[in-house]
């Protein structure tokens, strides 16, 4: 398909060819590419034609109005959708630099899911303690003991978490705040040095402190992984992504510097989204 | 008066006639329900002793015992539970999270609804049929417990598919999405968080079975047995026998209908002793079930 090198560029190209950029904004090397995604609810159309790329080390914020698709664009990645009957994906999204077609028939679902973890809409701490929490997605790949305890600790700290919680461990995970719990669902996401890390909409349960902590935290880990976020928060797409991309019912309309995207966009439905015209 | 005053009082009055009927109504089945155990109580209390416990049947009333009823019932629920909640709980976890949406399943689902209100003799036919004479289990213990087995297996059913249901679908959705398999999914997590209900259920079947008379007539259950299984432990080897699930049984319901039929008073009484300890053994297996429920719930909430 040769919409593929035009897509690959499209961001590389706005980035050249926007002299307010600065060197921070390039895009890195490309970690996944979605290329002419259709996805299906039945009958129901839900993702129409998407080509997005995304970039390593890189927060991507996927935004837009309630049902646009965005959701179930970020449920393509770990293959959320198989779990539920009557459900089918056309085109590609291929992962970097494996050249795995993460959508493909031939792709075990399970793979996928231990290769790209997610961050929920709520958080949805198992009724375990607070360690066995962190370490399930590690014991599911029967890592020794030493190594979970070493890991759960990493990842504890990753999701600013261990402070607040090395001396009670074996606590229930119920025990945490909402806030402390969605972290601890970062946690639990990180411990298994994902590709790439999924947030779906992570705040939109939480107040206003708890969801500062969650956007600087997003912040340090696009040190170590590959971001998409889904939000509904325009201001939060704008504080914590690098790149946006706007969603209208099923369709790309938009992608670009999240910098140039919020100031000047370049589509006039964008902006008439952007400024709460509509939405 | 104003007119709304008015109005307002008639309604008041209303209120007032209804809460008293439903006082009643409450109090008939409250009432009635004292009596029946009050009644009992009196009659059969006093026969209730360490020596009625561990006596055969006897023509005697007063030497007659309930030894060989009640190891008969505990030995039967042995069979029942362990045949019934395996595949109870199975067929739940595939009804409710292996097995795709489709009419099939729908057919299974109503028909399983309507398993668990067919009359129980019906049971016992089936089972005449096809334990007893296509399998040759004769009366035995084993035919008895597999015929409640059937009985309750509905019930098991139905309560492992409402436990697994009240688990959030994103609780579901973080198992998998860490990469878990479906496999993974029901033994790391539903199982373990829907024990309490499935043992709610459980328990609570087990008590329906329990009372179960008609059933285990028809299997041919006896009304007379004057000796016990044979032990599951032997001193020689290999030291456990099943040789007690061949042998033949009575349970507590038919050792109290046997009583109640005969002419004698006293024997009445001794029914009335065999109720005592058969309302007992189901009540407090209804109080653990309660409790169960209880300290599941304080431990998990959604």
């Amino acid at each position: 398909m040769n919409a593929e090198p035009q897509i690959q560029n499209r961001l590389r190209l706005a980035f050249e060819s926007d002299p307010s950029a600065k060197p921070e904004d390039a895009p890195t090397r490309i970690k996944a590419e979605a290329q002419s995604l259709n996805f299906y609810y039945g009958k129901a159309q839900a993702l129409k034609n998407i080509n997005l790329t995304f970039y390593e080390n890189r927060v991507t914020a996927i935004i837009g109005p309630s049902g646009c698709g965005k959701s179930t664009l970020l449920r393509c990645f770990n293959r959320m959708h198989d779990l539920y009957a009557d459900t089918r994906y056309e085109g590609k999204i291929t992962l970097h630099p494996s050249e795995v077609n993460i959508i493909g028939a031939e792709t075990n679902p399970v793979e996928m899911r231990m290769r790209i973890s997610m961050v929920f809409q709520k958080p949805n701490a198992f009724p375990k303690s607070i360690f066995e929490n962190v370490a399930f997605g590690l014991r599911l790949r029967g890592e020794d003991q030493r190594l979970i305890e070493e890991k759960v600790e990493g990842a504890l700290q990753s999701s600013a978490l261990w402070d607040e919680v090395k001396d009670r461990l074996k606590e229930s995970a119920y025990a945490l705040s909402g806030g402390q719990q969605q972290r601890l669902c970062i946690a639990r996401a990180l411990a298994t040095d994902p590709e790439i890390l999924l947030f779906d909409e992570p705040t939109s349960a939480l107040d206003p402190i708890a969801t500062s902590r969650i956007e600087e935290l997003i912040d340090e880990l696009k040190e170590q992984v590959t971001i998409i976020i889904v939000t509904h928060n325009l201001q939060q797409a704008s504080r914590v992504s690098d790149y946006t991309a706007f969603m209208y019912l099923g369709e790309l309309i938009e992608v670009d510097r999240t910098q140039k995207m919020f100031e000047n966009p370049s589509n006039k439905l964008t902006n008439e989204y952007i400024t709460g015209d509509f939405g | 008066m104003s007119a709304v005053q008015k109005i307002i009082s008639r309604r008041k009055r209303q209120d007032f006639l209804f809460n008293i009927v439903g006082i009643a109504c409450t109090l008939i089945g409250i009432v009635t329900l004292f009596a029946l155990l009050g009644d009992l109580v009196i009659d059969g209390l006093a026969r209730v002793d360490w020596e009625f416990m561990t006596s055969f049947p006897s023509r005697f009333a007063e030497r007659a015992g309930i030894l060989s009823s009640w190891v008969g019932t505990l030995l039967i629920m042995l069979v029942t539970a362990s045949t019934a909640v395996p595949l109870g709980v199975a067929a739940g976890v595939y009804l409710e999270e292996y097995a795709r949406r489709n009419w099939v399943t729908n057919i299974i689902e109503i028909n399983i609804a309507n398993l668990a209100g067919v009359p129980s003799i019906i049971y016992g036919l089936m089972a005449l049929g096809l334990l007893v004479y296509q399998f040759h289990l004769g009366q035995s213990i084993l035919a008895g417990g597999l015929t409640l087995a059937f009985l309750i297996l509905p019930i098991v059913i139905v309560a492992t598919r409402e436990a697994l249901r009240t688990i959030p679908q994103s609780i579901r959705e973080a198992a998998y999405a860490l990469g878990s398999t479906k496999w993974q999914v029901v033994r790391h997590h539903l199982l373990p968080y829907s024990t309490g209900g499935i043992m709610t259920g459980i328990i609570i079947a087990l008590s329906r079975a329990v009372g179960e008379t008609a059933p285990l007539i028809t299997i041919g259950a006896l009304t007379f047995i004057a000796f016990l299984p044979p032990l599951p432990v032997q001193t020689e080897a290999p030291f456990v026998s099943l040789e007690w699930v061949n042998s033949p049984f009575s349970v507590l319901p038919i050792q109290m209908f046997n009583w109640v039929s005969r002419p004698e008073r006293e024997f009445l009484t001794n029914a009335a002793g065999a109720g005592i300890v058969l309302i007992v053994v189901t009540l407090s297996m209804n109080a653990v079930a309660i409790l169960i429920r209880y300290r599941m719930r304080k431990n998990i909430k959604w």
